[in-house]
Parts: C-alpha cells; sequence; structure tokens
C-alpha cells in the first residue's frame, strides 16, 4: 500500500485515496471547434506510460481534495506531490 | 515430425524413461526478415502465429517475445471462459473463441484441459436481474446458450453459495452458460507454441522491440534487442504493453494498464465443481484440477506495470468470497499474484489496422482476454493476411472511439461501471 | 513404548504437563511444549500422510514451517476442520484431534499407492500428453483427475472463530527474533525508537536458544546462555512491543507489512472459547530490520525422501528442544559441518549415532574434530545412492564418490542400518520477504547462497539472511550494519569476545549421483509435489528453459511448503544441465504470502452483519412496524412495498398505484442525494453541468436537469431548486449521489477553479416525505394551514420555505408521479415525527404509504425515465426523446460535443418508446428482446423491455422500451420473442397517462 504525502493532511495510506488518471489533460475550451479525432483524444487517448507518468489523486476518505502527482510506474515509486493547478517542475 | 501426444506414446517413452521426448518448440535466432512478425508471445500471440500458418498459409512468419513466451497471462490466470457478453458483435467473437476451445486439445494435439463445468452469475439486486435477464434473452437469440435461474436453482447447482436471505447482499437469481467452464492457461500457450512451431513459424524468445521503424505511412520492420528484423506486416499482441509498443509508432491507444490481482488457495478435496461470479458482491470463484481454490475480482484503480496490486483489493475480493461462501474462512491463500491489464474505455478490445499500413494492434482485453485466446488469435491472423477484419471482429475497431460507435461491455465484462 | 524416545529436555517441555490428543484415531499423549510433530515422533510415528502424486509414504522432515510431507486435518467439527495443517507448527493441546490426508483407507494402507507403481507413465506434465481420446471422455477423466487431487477437505460449514485487525505503526520493525533479531530489537529499543519485534515461533532465541556446545560462545558464556540472558533484559524494555505466534506474511511498498498473530490455535476448545483466533497486523514502519534466518537444504539423491529422513537440525531440534530421539540408528548426511553439531548434540545425551556420511573430502574444524574425538565414524567423499524401507527407513546404501563428484571412485557399495537419517545440504538464507519488498539478489559461488544485494531504502537483512552463517560474523556483521542504518555510534555488541567453530572446507553437488540410471531413480527436489530431479530434466529437454517455465511445467515449488527446501536444488540443477551460471538463470519471483494465510484472517470483522453498512432513514423503524418489505439500493434499505394482512407484492402494488392516484400516497424519498450548492457563479456551474439553461431560473423555483458524462451518455438526473441568488440545491439518483459529488468536485478543482461555487453534500441531513394524489393539496393544508396553496401562489416548479408547527421545512411542489405533489424536506432528526404528522393528516382521505415498486410504476404510466434502469450508459437524451431538455443555445455543457460525433448522431440509433401488448393482461419482462420480424437468422434484436408494469390505473400492461429506430416507428406491431412463445406488441408514446398533466393543476 502506498504512502502518499497529501499536499493538505500529511502521510496517510493509499486507501484513503483514488487515483484519477493522466494529468495535465485540459478539458478543450472549444469543443465544438474540434473535429471527432481531436475531441477522441481528450475524450479517451492516453499516454499510459511505462515510467514516469503524471498523475492526479483525490483523497477521497479525507480532505477531498484532488492534487497532482509524478510516478515511476515500472516500480510504482512515488517521485513527487504538487496540488493541483501548479505546474509540473522542468526535468 | 513431432512426437504426438497421446497415452500410447506415453507408455512407450516410459520404457526409455521419459528421455526420448522431442523438444516441444526450437529456440532459434531471428532471420533478417519476415512475411509477418508477431509482437508477444502470449496465448494470443502465439494463437495468431499458429493461426497464420495454419489457415492462411503464411508460415514465414516469427513471434517475438521480450521474456519467456506464456509469461504474462497465461502464466497465472484465473481462466475463467464463457461467451454470455451483452452485444451482438460481443456474443459472436467470445462465442467463436469458445468454439474453438470445444475442440482445442484435439487440434492441437496438447491436452488444454478446458473444462465445461458452466459459469455462473450472480444477481444481488433488482437491476442486476433486470440487467442478467436481459443478457440471457440477448444470449439465448443469438444461439448462446443461458439460462436464467431463480434463488433455489442457483443453490440447487452450487449448494455451497450462501443463498439466505439474511445476508447484505442477498443472492436473487443469477445466470448460467453450460458451455462455459475453465482450462489450463500454460497448456494454451504451450500448446499453440508447439503447434505454430511445428509448422515452421520461429518463436524467438528474450527479444524485446525496441522500436518500430516506419516509412511514412507504413511499416518497414522492427528494432529489437537481436537486430533490425525487416518487414511489412507487424501485428501487435502485448496486452498491458501495448501503449508502450504503440508510442514507438507513434500511436496513441485509448487504454490503461492497470494492475490485476488474483489468488489461490491451497488445494483441497473437491468442494465446488462450477465456476461462480458476482458484481455486486465482487469476487469470482472456481476450483482447479489441482484443487485449489482460484479465486479473483478486479483491477486497482491506478495505472502500473509493477505486477504488484495494493492490499485492499485482496481483502475486498476475500471479503466478497467469506460473504458467499462462509465455509472457506479457514481455507488459507496460498500464493497471490498481480499482472498488467490493459483496460478499454468500453471493456471491449481492440482488434484492428491501424492508421499505419501493416500495422495491426490486439489489445485492450482487460480483465478477459484469456476466455477468447484461440478466437483472438483466428480473427486477428485472417485481419493480417487479409489487411480487412473478418466480419466478427469488425465492430472491435480502432475507429470506434471517435464516432462513438463503443460497445459498452461493462456489465457482462463483471467490471464495475 | 513412548517414553524411551524422550531425552532429559530443556527448559522448553513442561514434563509435568501430560497432553492427551488423537491421531489418525488412536489416541496418544505428548507434554505440554509438543508439536504434533515432536509428540508423534515421541510416540515413534514418523509415517504421517502420503504424496500428492505418487502416494509415497512420508514423514516429518522438517520442525518449522518448511514442512513438506507432515500435513494433516485437524478437527472433525465441520465448521473449524481445517485442511493441511504442519504437524511441526500445532502445539498440542487436550482434546487435539488429527489425520493424515490424501490416503484411503490409511496412511499405512493407501490404495493410492498404486500410483508409485505407475509413476513411470506420471512424470511431470503427463496429464497435457493425454486423457485427450476420445473428446467426450475428457469430463469423465477429470472427475476421477479432481478426487486424486487436492490434499486436505474444506470444512463445509461456516466458521465460527472471530479474526480481527490491528493497525500499528512503528520506529523500527524487527522480523524474527533469533539472535540477530534480538540484537537489532535490543538496540533500537535502548535508543529510544518504538520497536516491533515478531517471530513466528512461541519463544524468541531462534536456534541459538537450545544451542548447548561449548564450542559457540559469547564473552565466556555459551551462545543459549548468553542470549537467554539478552532475552530475559529485552522483556524488561520500554518502546518494544514483542509478539509471537506471528508470522510476517508479506513486505509490501512503503514498508507496509502484513503479519499473522496466532491467538488461539494452541489452546483447547474451553480456553479458546469467545477469545479472537487470529490477528492481522497491518503494520507501517518507518524502519525495518529482516532477520528471518535461514533454512536448511535437504540434499537430492535417490529415495531421499522416505519417512525417518529429516533435516540434520530438526533432529537436532527435535532432541535438543523437544527431548525426543528421532531413531535408535542414527546416521547423518551432509556436505558441511552442521550435521556435525546434531550429531555430537545427540551423542552426548546419549542417543547412538553411528556415523556421519560426508561428501567433502576432508574438513579439519574444531567441530568436526570434536566429532572425532568422540569416536564419531566418518565416511569422507561418501554419497547415498539408494534408501530402503517402505514406510519407515531401514537401510542406506553409499559409495565412494569419485574426484570430480559426478560418478564413483569404485564399485564398492556399503549398506548401513538406518531407521533415522538427519540431512545438510548447508542453508538458504530466507530472502523472501526482501524480495517480495523489491529487493534484488546476488550469488555467493563459495557457498552457492542467493543473498540480498542492494537493500531497498529504510530495510536492511542482518544475520543468517544477510549471508551471514558463523556466529562471529552474525555478531560483528550485524552490529555494523544496525550502527550504520539506525544512525548509533554504539549497539552494546560492539567489540566482543566470540568463540565459534570456523568451517573450512565446502562442496556442493546438486544432484548426487546415484549408480543406477537417472530414469530409473528418484531423487525428489519437490516433496510435496513428487518432483524429481528427472522432471526437471524432462522439461529442460522439451524445451523449458527459463525457471517459470519449468516451474509450471514441473509443478516444483507450487505446493503449500512453496518450495522453502527444493528451489534452490530446482535452479542448481537446470543451472548445471543447461550450463548457465546460478546466479543468471534468476530465481522465481517470490510472492506473498511467506507462509499461508488464512482468508478469515485476511477478511478480518467485516463479515456477516458487518458486511457492509447499512443505510436507513429515519423513517426506517415506522416502515418495519408497517410490514415493509425493503430493496437494497447501493447501500440504503428502501421501503419497496408495504404488504397488508397476506397480500403478495403484486397486490399491494396494485393498491398503492391506485390509491395514490384516487387519492394520496406519501412515499419516503430521504435516500435520493441532495447537494447544496452555493457561490456567485453557481448557476453559471449549473449551466455547464446540466444539459439545459439555468441562468434563468427564478428564484424559488425548481427544474429538472439532467447530466451528461462526456461522452454524451446520460448519468444522472434529478431536481434543482434555486433557493436564493446564489444558492441552490441539487438532487441525484440515490445511487447515483456519491458518484455526481466526486464528479462535481473535481471539475471544479481541476477544471474551473476559477469559478466561485461550494458543494456540500446534505444528503443525510434532510428527510424527505414526498405527498402525492388528488388531496395532496387538503392533506398539506392541514399541516400548514397558513400557506396558500393556490397555483398562483404555489404553482407546479416551486419552492417554500415554511414551518410545521415550529420546525422549519422546504416543500417543493415537484411531481415524479404525475399526481399533484409536494416533496417536504425536513431536518433528519425530525424525519420520522414530520412522516406520522402526514399519515395523521392524512389519514382522513386515506393516504397509502407506497414504495419503490410503487413509484417505479407510477413514473412509468408517465413515461418518466430511471437513470440506469432505462438507461445504461449508452443513451443519450435524444435518444430518451428529451431533445427538449437539451439546450441549443447553450456553447457548452459536459457531454455536448460528443453528442454531435457521427455515431451517436445517427437517426437509427436505439430510441426509448412506449409498448402496449395485444392481450393487456400480458405483462412483458423487463430485459425481454425485441425484433421486428420473425423467423430470421440470424435473430436481428432491435432493444429490450426496460420498465414494464401491470397498470391498474389503465386497467392494462405498460411498458418501456428502447428500439433502433423507435422514434419513427408509432404504431408499428413489434415482436417479443420469449423462451416459449412470442408477444405481440405495438410501438406507442411512452406517455400512456395524463398527456395534457392536468392532474398536476389538480
Amino acid at each position: 500500500m502506498f504512502l502518499i504525502n497529501c499536499p493538505y493532511c500529511g502521510e496517510r495510506d493509499q486507501s484513503e485515496f483514488i487515483a484519477g488518471g493522466e494529468a495535465h489533460i485540459e478539458r478543450p475550451k472549444q469543443p465544438t471547434e474540434l473535429s471527432d479525432d481531436e475531441w477522441a483524444e481528450y475524450l479517451f487517448m492516453r499516454k499510459n506510460i511505462k515510467g514516469i507518468q503524471f498523475e492526479r489523486w483525490n483523497h477521497a476518505h479525507g480532505c477531498r481534495k484532488w492534487f497532482n502527482m509524478i510516478r515511476d510506474t515500472s516500480n510504482d515509486e512515488i517521485k513527487l506531490i504538487y496540488k493541483m493547478g501548479e505546474k509540473p517542475p522542468k526535468g | 515430425m513431432i512426437n504426438k501426444y497421446s497415452i500410447f506414446s506415453l507408455i512407450k517413452n516410459a520404457f526409455s524413461y521419459h528421455e526420448n521426448w522431442q523438444k516441444a518448440w526450437n529456440d532459434p535466432q531471428p532471420k533478417k526478415e519476415y512475411d509477418a512478425v508477431i509482437v508477444g508471445g502470449g496465448g494470443h500471440g502465439l494463437a495468431t502465429a499458429y493461426y497464420l500458418a495454419k489457415k492462411h498459409n503464411m508460415k514465414n512468419i516469427a513471434v517475438v517475445e521480450k521474456g519467456w513466451i506464456g509469461g504474462g497471462n497465461t502464466g497465472r490466470n484465473t481462466t475463467i471462459i464463457r461467451s454470455n457478453y451483452l452485444w451482438d458483435a460481443s456474443a459472436g467473437l467470445y462465442d467463436h473463441a469458445l468454439k474453438i476451445w470445444e475442440g482445442l486439445s484435439q487440434e492441437l494435439n496438447y491436452n488444454v484441459m478446458f473444462s465445461q463445468r458452466g459459469v455462473m452469475n450472480l444477481a444481488h439486486n433488482l437491476q442486476d436481474v433486470r440487467d442478467l435477464k436481459r443478457r440471457t434473452h440477448a444470449n439465448r437469440l443469438n444461439g448462446i446458450d443461458a439460462v436464467y435461474l431463480s434463488t433455489e436453482e442457483v443453490k440447487k447447482f452450487c449448494p455451497i453459495i450462501n443463498t439466505s436471505t439474511d445476508i447484505r447482499y442477498p443472492v436473487l437469481g443469477g445466470t448460467l452458460q453450460r458451455r462455459a467452464g475453465t482450462a489450463r492457461h500454460d497448456a494454451v500457450a504451450w500448446g499453440y507454441a508447439r503447434g505454430a512451431d511445428e509448422m515452421g513459424v520461429d518463436i524467438i524468445q528474450n527479444c524485446e522491440v525496441k522500436g518500430i521503424k516506419r516509412n511514412g505511412d507504413s511499416v518497414e520492420g522492427i528494432e529489437t534487442t537481436k537486430g533490425f528484423i525487416k518487414t511489412k506486416k507487424i501485428g501487435v499482441v502485448a496486452a498491458g504493453h501495448s501503449s508502450v509498443i504503440a508510442n514507438m509508432a507513434g500511436l496513441r491507444l485509448p487504454l490503461e494498464s492497470k494492475p490485476l490481482q488474483a489468488l489461490v488457495s491451497e488445494p483441497v478435496k473437491p468442494i465446488i465443481d462450477t465456476v461462480v461470479m458476482s458484481n455486486a458482491v465482487h469476487a469470482y470463484v472456481s476450483q482447479s484440477d489441482k484443487g485449489e481454490l482460484v479465486i479473483g475480482a478486479g483491477t486497482d484503480d491506478y495505472v502500473s506495470y509493477s505486477q504488484k496490486g495494493s492490499h485492499q483489493i485482496v481483502e475486498g475480493t476475500l471479503n466478497a468470497i467469506l460473504e458467499l461462501y462462509p465455509i472457506f474462512s479457514r481455507m488459507r491463500m496460498l500464493r497471490q499474484w498481480g499482472g498488467i491489464v490493459d483496460i478499454c474505455p468500453d471493456a471491449s478490445p481492440i482488434l484492428s489496422k491501424t492508421s499505419v499500413k501493416g500495422l495491426y494492434f490486439n489489445c485492450g482485453w482487460g480483465t478477459g482476454g484469456f476466455k477468447a485466446t484461440p478466437g483472438s488469435g483466428d480473427l486477428f491472423a485472417h485481419t493480417i493476411a487479409n489487411d480487412e477484419p473478418h466480419k466478427l471482429n469488425a465492430a472491435f475497431n480502432l475507429n470506434r472511439f471517435v464516432s462513438g460507435d463503443l460497445v459498452d461491455e461493462h456489465g457482462a465484462a463483471a467490471v464495475a461501471h | 513404548m513412548s517414553q524411551n524416545l524422550r531425552v532429559k529436555s530443556s527448559n522448553f517441555i513442561d514434563e509435568t504437563s501430560r497432553i492427551s490428543f488423537k491421531f489418525n484415531g488412536k489416541t496418544y499423549y505428548g507434554f505440554k511444549g509438543d508439536t504434533l510433530a515432536s509428540a508423534l515422533l515421541a510416540n515413534d510415528i514418523h509415517l504421517v500422510g502420503r504424496s500428492f502424486k505418487y502416494h509415497r509414504p512420508r514423514g516429518i522432515m522438517t520442525s518449522g514451517s518448511e514442512e513438506p510431507n507432515a500435513i494433516v486435518q485437524v478437527g472433525n467439527d465441520k465448521a473449524i476442520t481445517e485442511p493441511n495443517v504442519r504437524a511441526t507448527e500445532v502445539e498440542i493441546y487436550n482434546g487435539l484431534e488429527a489425520k493424515s490426508q490424501n490416503c484411503w483407507p490409511s496412511v499405512n494402507f493407501d490404495i493410492g499407492g498404486i500410483n508409485n507403481f505407475l509413476s513411470p507413465l506420471l512424470p511431470a506434465g503427463f496429464y497435457y500428453k493425454t486423457f485427450m481420446w476420445p473428446a467426450s471422455f475428457w469430463e469423465k477423466y477429470e472427475i476421477a483427475i479432481r478426487h486424486s487431487a487436492g490434499l486436505g477437505r474444506s470444512p463445509t460449514k461456516p466458521d465460527t472463530d472471530i479474526y480481527e485487525h490491528r493497525y500499528i505503526h512503528c520506529d523500527v520493525l524487527v522480523i524474527g527474533a533469533g539472535i540477530s533479531g534480538i540484537m537489532a530489537a535490543k538496540t533500537a529499543a535502548k535508543n529510544n525508537l518504538n520497536t516491533l519485534l515478531l517471530d513466528e515461533k512461541n519463544e524468541l532465541g531462534g536456534m541459538t536458544i537450545y544451542q548447548n556446545s561449548e564450542k559457540f560462545k559469547i564473552d565466556n558464556k555459551i551462545s543459549s546462555e548468553w542470549l537467554n540472558d539478552e532475552i530475559e533484559e529485552l522483556k524488561k524494555l520500554d518502546n518494544l512491543e514483542i509478539k509471537t505466534r506471528t508470522s510476517v506474511a508479506a513486505y509490501h511498498g512503503y514498508n507496509y507489512l502484513l503479519a499473522r498473530e496466532n491467538l488461539t490455535d494452541h489452546l483447547s476448545k474451553d480456553e479458546k472459547e469467545n477469545k479472537v483466533r487470529q490477528r492481522l497486523l497491518k503494520i507501517r514502519a518507518k524502519k525495518v530490520i529482516v532477520a528471518t534466518g535461514s533454512l536448511e537444504r535437504p540434499l537430492v539423491f535417490n529415495n531421499n525422501d522416505r519417512p525417518g529422513i529429516m533435516l540434520s537440525s530438526a533432529v537436532k531440534k527435535y532432541a535438543d528442544y523437544y527431548g525426543v530421539i528421532c531413531g535408535k540408528n542414527n546416521i547423518f548426511f551432509t556436505n558441511n559441518d552442521t550435521a556435525y553439531e546434531s550429531a555430537i548434540s545427540l551423542l552426548k545425551k546419549g542417543i547412538n549415532v553411528h556415523c556421519i556420511i560426508d561428501i567433502r573430502e576432508n574438513s579439519n574444524s574444531s567441530i568436526v574434530k570434536e566429532a572425532q574425538d568422540l569416536g564419531l565414524k566418518i565416511y569422507w567423499s561418501h554419497t547415498i545412492v539408494d534408501t530402503h524401507g517402505y514406510k519407515r527407513l531401514k537401510q542406506i546404501s553409499i559409495m565412494e564418490l569419485s574426484k570430480d563428484g559426478q560418478s564413483f571412485a569404485n564399485s564398492n557399495k556399503i549398506v548401513l542400518d538406518c531407521d533415522c537419517l538427519g540431512m545438510s545440504g548447508g542453508w538458504t538464507p530466507a530472502v523472501h520477504l526482501f524480495t517480495q519488498s523489491g529487493g534484488k539478489l546476488k550469488f555467493r559461488e563459495k557457498d552457492q547462497v542467493f543473498i540480498p544485494n542492494k537493500y531497498p531504502s529504510e530495510q536492511v537483512s542482518i544475520g543468517s539472511c544477510n549471508g551471514d552463517f558463523e556466529l562471529d560474523e552474525i555478531i560483528k556483521n550485524s552490529s555494523d550494519i544496525l550502527k550504520d542504518f539506525l544512525k548509533i555510534e554504539k549497539t552494546g555488541f560492539d567489540n566482543m569476545n566470540v568463540e565459534t567453530s570456523k568451517e573450512t572446507s565446502k562442496k556442493n553437488i546438486w544432484l548426487l549421483p546415484s549408480d543406477k540410471i537417472v530414469g530409473k531413480t528418484k531423487p525428489f527436489v519437490d516433496y510435496q509435489n513428487d518432483a524429481t530431479a528427472k522432471d526437471i530434466k524432462l522439461a529442460l529437454r522439451e524445451g523449458f528453459r527459463s525457471i517459470e517455465h519449468v516451474k509450471r511445467y514441473t509443478t516444483t515449488g507450487m505446493g503449500t511448503d512453496q518450495g522453502k527446501l527444493g528451489n534452490m536444488h530446482a535452479l542448481g540443477i537446470i543451472a548445471d544441465t543447461t550450463g548457465v551460471k546460478m546466479g543468471e538463470v534468476g530465481t522465481t519471483t517470490f510472492r506473498p504470502p511467506y507462509t499461508p494465510l488464512t482468508f478469515g484472517t485476511i477478511v478480518g470483522r467485516n463479515v456477516g452483519e458487518y458486511f457492509d453498512i447499512f443505510r436507513r432513514t429515519p423513517m426506517n423503524d415506522w416502515h418495519i412496524n408497517n410490514n415493509a418489505e425493503f430493496e437494497n439500493v447501493g447501500q440504503w434499505k428502501r421501503a419497496w412495498y408495504y404488504p397488508r394482512g397476506n397480500e403478495s407484492m403484486y397486490e399491494a402494488v396494485q393498491r398503492e398505484s391506485k390509491a395514490t392516484r384516487e387519492s394520496a400516497g406519501i412515499l419516503d424519498a430521504s435516500t435520493l442525494g441532495k447537494i447544496d450548492i452555493q457561490g456567485s457563479d453557481a448557476s453559471e456551474f449549473l449551466n455547464r453541468v446540466y444539459t439545459n439553461a439555468w441562468s434563468k431560473l427564478g428564484i424559488g423555483k425548481c427544474r429538472y436537469g439532467l447530466m451528461l458524462n462526456e461522452d454524451g451518455m446520460v448519468y444522472d438526473d434529478g431536481v434543482t431548486t434555486r433557493l436564493g441568488e446564489n444558492h441552490y440545491i441539487m438532487t441525484t439518483t440515490t445511487g447515483g449521489a456519491a458518484n455526481v459529488l466526486s464528479k462535481l468536485e473535481d471539475y471544479l478543482q481541476t477544471e474551473w477553479p476559477e469559478l466561485d461555487v461550494y458543494l456540500t453534500s446534505v444528503t443525510d441531513h434532510f428527510a424527505t416525505a414526498t405527498i402525492g394524489g388528488p388531496n395532496s393539496k387538503k392533506i398539506l393544508n392541514k399541516l400548514i394551514p397558513d400557506l396558500d396553496l393556490s397555483d398562483e401562489n404555489f404553482p407546479h416548479m416551486s419552492f417554500k420555505e415554511e414551518k410545521i408547527g415550529k420546525i422549519n421545512c422546504r416543500i417543493m411542489r415537484i411531481s415524479f408521479t404525475g399526481e399533484l405533489s409536494y416533496e417536504i424536506n425536513i431536518q433528519a432528526s425530525y424525519g420520522k415525527s414530520l412522516w406520522e404528522q402526514c399519515m395523521d393528516a392524512g389519514k382522513e382521505f386515506n393516504i397509502t404509504p407506497y414504495g419503490t415498486e410503487t413509484m417505479h410504476l407510477l413514473r412509468a404510466e408517465k413515461g418518466f425515465i430511471i437513470v440506469g434502469q432505462d438507461t445504461d450508459g449508452t443513451m443519450t437524451p435524444i435518444d430518451l426523446q428529451m431533445d427538449w431538455v437539451v439546450s441549443k443555445k447553450k456553447y457548452d455543457f459536459i457531454g455536448k460535443r460528443s453528442l454531435y460525433r457521427s455515431d451517436t448522431m445517427r437517426e437509427d440509433r436505439k430510441q426509448m418508446v412506449g409498448l402496449l401488448t395485444d392481450d393487456p393482461n400480458t405483462v412483458l419482462e423487463e430485459g425481454a428482446q425485441i425484433i421486428s420480424e420473425l423467423d430470421q437468422t440470424p435473430v436481428k434484436m432491435l432493444g429490450h423491455v426496460t420498465s414494464s408494469y401491470f397498470s391498474p390505473n389503465l386497467g392494462k400492461s405498460i411498458a418501456l422500451a428502447v428500439v433502433k429506430g423507435g422514434k419513427n416507428m408509432m404504431g408499428k406491431k413489434l415482436f417479443i420473442p420469449m423462451e416459449d412463445k412470442t408477444i405481440n406488441v405495438t410501438v406507442v408514446d411512452p406517455i400512456f397517462l395524463d398527456k395534457e398533466n392536468k392532474k398536476l393543476n389538480a
């Protein structure tokens, strides 16, 4: 079970959280301008990376806030956690 | 000519202390070029190669596998085989596979131990009942054997289920597909490997694909740890690693690779002789021919390639098991494992051409790929050989995510919506 | 007979406390402190079971959790009988009953023994090669296979024991209380770290605690004495929790571990009554010290599996710890010094040890010298080539090895009498937990062991599991590692004076040669599953090269002992046969659990009534008292219908439905989700999440809202009321409430953080009673006489904040039944009182409580959808003929774009329609499929029946359905093919009753 350092509550057991998929996918501001292909990109296509991935998590059984996480999906090591709305670090 | 397997050859070989059995498959180095290459040496990939050779006379082909063949889902599996899916397209797909299962041991001359002991899906609330009845009617009209059972009939078919009305979510009924059942997972991979090898297919293990070479809109070949292999047709059957390969070709897929866990108990004398699945009280169970209870449920909710899942899933699964089978409380978990499953947004697979000529993908089977192994191989081989899908896999194309023509099987795939 | 196999023992057996137990129906005696294994051995019983495949007679091999053979069924009671229990781990108690497994009629005379003679036909993987013909016979073969497979028997009644979970957070977890574990625990605790020390045995001190040789000393005390003193001090320390009989089952990432604490399995029936049986410890440790020791290896030679053939350390433990003699003619067979310790210990107790067979050419270590000084005969460079004795070892045959160890120096064969053979093939560090947690191993050539290479963070291994086998190395290295790991200057174990015997020569041969050809030998690698070295070579020959393939093909390591004794030999034989180096063959992946873990323990207390929570409304008791039947809607218990007298469900629902439309009905609607929405951007927010327009909704007005997923499919619905300028209350479906709230929060936090909107779940804050029917206005008038209920003052789809008596309530005039209807919301604690007042006020109007079934029926008469029943995640609002709820003007809302995808816009999609049966008394089955042409192959299904009832208000059956192209099929005849008949239907408008909505304004 991961130990996740919620930016608001501190370290908590994974069972308090829900994973929310790939991070930094912005909902298009002008959906009607998009082709069906482009809309499908937003709706369905995912990087699904083996390795360093940027993703979202929610502290569902706690403060219920969303935040971002950088995690290595090949070994589940959490590298960094940062608040929702913050930009991911470079490099 | 390869050794035929039978009781006679078993007896004959006993005299030479079984020292004369031939290799089940060879261990060749890759050639410089093939007519087609299958990336991924699991059940589906090996089956694809087998059918390419057998039905489409494509024998100058290779299967490249980054580890050892059958190391993924055919290495450890809860092995449920059924075809009672809701939509016509799915019913057609899975029943095609089921029909092949029914004669597979004989076809491969390898006992895959396909046991048609029936699969039940239980209903625990009124909407479950409606959904199961809907599915049963659809199955019946699609020519797939399915009956709806009352609570009493469920109990009769599997006496150890706790059908009392005072449990939290009582069993209100269920469906039964009698032709459904289980099989021996590693036998399928090994059986197809042996068969394909016999026809001249090169099975190349410990050969990892590092890149896909494209010439504009078509493929030229694959870069591997054993060198570059030239080919005009690449069939990718890499399950949880499908996105990794797709990214090499500059393609995006709608998949997420998540951990799927399962476990077995210590072996005991026969105690349950069918397969029982439940969505609402989420777990499924059967008993292997060795006597182990084989138990599984759903995936974790995060992407991972670590082949480990979180403990809370195991606890939740066993919680559901003890709710329905309180006699199992003293059984012991002997082994647990985790794998990587590629989940598709509509819980249906992708067997499809892509926008790149010569590049084909067979993936997205999620938690339900094992049952389709022979059918998947057969239809994918057809798709590759003809550069067009078979009518049975036409609906499972990549394009459906653009048009919206999804095949939503969350209910029938027994995963939470 | 039993007593002359006992020697004066140690402090670990209480000879004053005699215990009687039964084995295979016969009564025997042992002492408190005995395990079933030691007690049986003391009674001269070695044959305790039969192997899985060949049904060969098997005896007790070990003294611990690595036991492969002595597994028994414990207990006769159908609820608490337990299969596959290791006799070496059962602590005997009065009343214990155990029996052998996998044999019939008895372990002594087992019909299954015939498999032993059929063994040439039963090599590894034989079942892949046969049972295929005739195809139809597979079912019959399978029955036979399944009955011969399996070991013990499952209980057939529900478990009566209780299991618990406990969470432990600690600074340091020490796994294993052998000598290095004790050092670690003491060091950590003394340095003010909160420490947890666990050991799977019932005594601390591992093997050292019963060690009695003068050769092993620490600070001039015999090591066992020294350790005993350390343990006494340890027990007095603060910050230290010690748990025995506790086995660590799993080591997950982030230092999260699961351990199983055994609380009552060693107690008699009376003693264990009402106590928790086992506890699962869920441990989160800042630092973990793995001190799990190592397991002795057997040797692999022809017929190495007879009862009486044991590990040398087990023979020693039975003598030194349990005071039990395992044989009258003891011989040891070894490739290292360990067996000498065992032999010497036995000799000193006056137990007969005939000789030692050592495959090494020589050794001059001090322990070997001591053995020689005691007159022990040693056969150097010899190996055992065969053993004899079917149900108990009688003799062994030995020959001299050639220089290279692959064959023999000469053809002399010596036969020796022997009824107990202690073998020692070296030691395998127990690195299971280390690798489970992600640790990587390296192979050490000199003693052929896999040891930790790099520790994962915040973890170390010490002692023999780290590759330190000699006492001086253990003390020094453990101390050094602890200093570094715990970041301290001294451990208290620095610079100690340690005396030990040092091993000076090593030799390892994975598969010892026989004078017979391999095909005629049976050198067992996996005892439980009967996998021999032959099988491994067969697998390799057939092309199974990886350890994973070999393991699966031969089932090596897949028994209940999880390959603890044999995995190394399997690897070794693969390496030797294929010419690959050991370090490169790899090990199989070690996965949890370390020893098998009881399901009940994993689940804990959440069984029976604690399986899932019950959510109940404040009116729940009233429903129960009025005979309501309930249905589960998610975690809620909702009143389903209220049968009176002997009414069937059908009769009750018909009555309730009629009564509501004729006069008045009352429904408990408390379970519907309620979300309080506040903020200056609340209207904009609603515009974005619902399909229809919200900006112009007046204060005090209600509106129906439909919510889609981004893929355009209907997701949830409900009425939302504007309470104030920036204040709304949204309702959702009962089942969707939590998901909707999560989803909305997700959008607010991650997509639209600029919106000033706050959401609060208030589902549980308010109870809701909905009164509906022509007389509902009159009833409300009695409850709130001063409220003007005219259409001008209180129109349909509006809201009033009023008081009933002194209590505030919110009243929405909304209707799901199509009747004039008021939804009264009140603070939850007044829910029951509100209901009772409504019932009272409505008495003269025959107010009828109705449940969810009637509610479904009434709304169906009006063609209203139920999300999740009429929709299945694949229907758009257009499909549902709800175009009116989709705003054409709004630029965007969740799901809008998807509505314009090519497939989503097709005209021939499934659309919602009504169906009337030709025979008005035939009620369709919900879920039935619909076709337009009979005798079609393949059958083309157009859709299905989603909701279906007999309507008492219309006097006929009605149904809602989704049908491809249904929009354009009004009046068309379709068919419902059931199993036994076909039903004719006509497609109609889904609104069956009061199309003009006259009743809303009665």
